[in-house]
């Protein structure tokens, strides 16, 4: 007996999350055999913790094929939705209608704009639209805002969805694709011997014959055991969450959206902290004074629950995909952007592993590029 | 469904619940007022719009939510029932008031 026809699995993905869930699925739907390793209720789960924004606007300033990847992910996000919808029944509640980045000071206004600016007149940028208004633009799709609301970016291209839907819809069509998921396999170990991955948990071992990491902040620990390099470090971020109104928001802003189901979230806060994913009242009531002053409405409603939760962040912000060179066949997939690159990630990252390597539009997220030395 | 105990009796307080005028107790929460004149539901929930009704009756379940003068998602059963209070009961999610 061959090693290939011993072997369990054809990919074996370390990670349940939203990046491990997106790829494993698209994998499975190709036909490869897929495994899917979580942890247990006790992992930090960012995927179960984020804001839910599709965004497109004001990223990728310091490298292009970041915008570039994130915009057709954002472009392919209604078909990735209505595919995941026609195979596991679940609506994730997609909309595009085009988000705003309010801003409550002529400084910052301008600070956005000039950023915006930056961004797009980079080389090799992706084209999409984008605008800067003032008051009273916004005022013309946004009603409610507040008189301090200055002025605002917004992009045609951002949205948002139901991104707890969207973690559950992945893990029903994992099943329906026949896809084994094994939860409290926190990964131990994984090493590439006789042409195969043997990935190791306190339930054992088993074997496939290509692994993605997608293991989060996780992945720092595992990259190194087959020859890659995951650097990234927590990055905590808050949230409030209202009791649920009727619709009145019609836009995602970039730190306040209302769900599908009525609820106000208020989020984007950045704090280094390690991994303590504790709230703090400092930060939460700036977040809820911010908001009010953009939409004074709010102040009617209550607030039923705060969390935090742990980005997966890299030293220059942008996503690491890369293919070992010392053990073909081990992937590595961080980001802090699971839901906006889901689509991306399901539909076109997938086909590349069942393939066995990723396509050249991916060569500038491999993690070499933090090895490189300033330039003398 | 529901009867008045005996020690329950006091001056009557009369109010409102969706137009219609209902008999409370002084001392009554609205929640007690509404189970006490037979409304059985009080609210829709805001997903699935299944029925709800007054459960715990202190403060802790979130299921007496209505919408007492014009105010959405208030606690029946944390309120004291007061004369010419405009009780409504609430379908599905609540309106962001003015």
């Amino acid at each position: 007996m061959t090693a290939s026809e011993r072997r369990d699995y054809d990919l074996a993905v370390i990670g349940g999350g939203l990046v491990g869930s997106a790829v494993a699925w698209g994998a499975a739907r190709r036909g490869e055999r897929v495994v899917v390793l979580d942890e247990g209720d006790l992992a930090y789960r960012a995927s179960r913790g984020n804001f839910a924004l599709v965004w497109v606007q004001s990223k990728g300033l310091g490298m292009p094929e970041y915008a570039a990847w994130t915009k057709r992910s954002s472009d392919a996000w209604y078909r990735f939705a209505d595919e995941l919808r026609a195979a596991t029944g679940y609506d994730v509640a997609f909309e595009r209608p085009g988000g705003f980045h309010l801003c409550l000071t002529e400084k910052e206004l301008e600070a956005r704009a000039a950023m915006l600016r930056r961004l797009h007149n980079q080389p090799r940028m992706v084209q999409y639209p984008y605008e800067i208004l003032d008051h009273d633009a916004v005022a013309k799709r946004l009603p409610e805002i507040g008189p301090a609301v200055v002025g605002a970016s917004y992009c045609p291209l951002d949205g948002h969805c139901n991104s707890l839907r969207l973690l559950k819809a992945l893990h029903a069509g994992l099943k329906s694709e026949g896809a084994a998921y094994l939860a409290n396999r926190g990964v131990q170990v994984v090493e590439r011997r006789e042409g195969e991955f043997r990935i190791a948990s306190a339930s054992g071992e088993l074997r496939a014959g290509k692994v993605l990491l997608a293991a989060g902040n996780g992945n720092a620990r595992l990259a190194p055991m087959v020859g890659l390099k995951a650097p990234v470090r927590p990055q905590r971020g808050q949230i409030i969450v209202t009791e649920k109104v009727r619709r009145f928001l019609d836009y995602p802003i970039a730190t306040l959206r209302q769900t599908d189901e009525g609820s106000v979230l208020i989020g984007d806060s950045v704090e280094e902290s390690g991994f303590d994913d504790s709230v703090g009242l400092g930060v939460l009531s700036t977040m809820a004074a911010r908001a009010l002053r953009m939409f004074p409405r709010l102040a009617a409603l209550n607030v039923v629950r705060t969390w935090a939760a742990l980005r997966v962040m890299t030293k220059d912000g942008f996503p690491v995909y890369d293919q070992s060179e010392s053990c073909p066949g081990a992937f590595v997939a961080t980001c802090h952007s699971g839901v906006t690159l889901a689509a991306g990630h399901a539909l076109f990252l997938a086909p590349m592993l069942a393939t066995g390597a990723l396509e050249p539009e991916l060569a500038h997220f491999s993690a070499r590029r933090f090895d490189v030395s300033q330039a003398a | 469904m529901f009867r008045r105990l005996h020690e329950a009796e006091g001056k009557a307080v009369t109010l409102t619940v969706d137009g219609r005028l209902i008999e409370a107790r002084e001392g009554d929460s609205v929640a007690a007022a509404l189970l006490a004149a037979g409304v059985a539901v009080c609210r829709t929930t805001p997903v699935s719009g299944a029925p709800r009704a007054p459960y715990c009756m202190m403060g802790v379940c979130f299921e007496c939510l209505v919408t007492i003068d014009g105010r959405g998602n208030r606690q029946a059963c944390l309120v004291r029932a007061e004369p010419g209070m405009a009780v409504a009961t609430q379908a599905g999610k609540r309106e962001l008031e003015r």
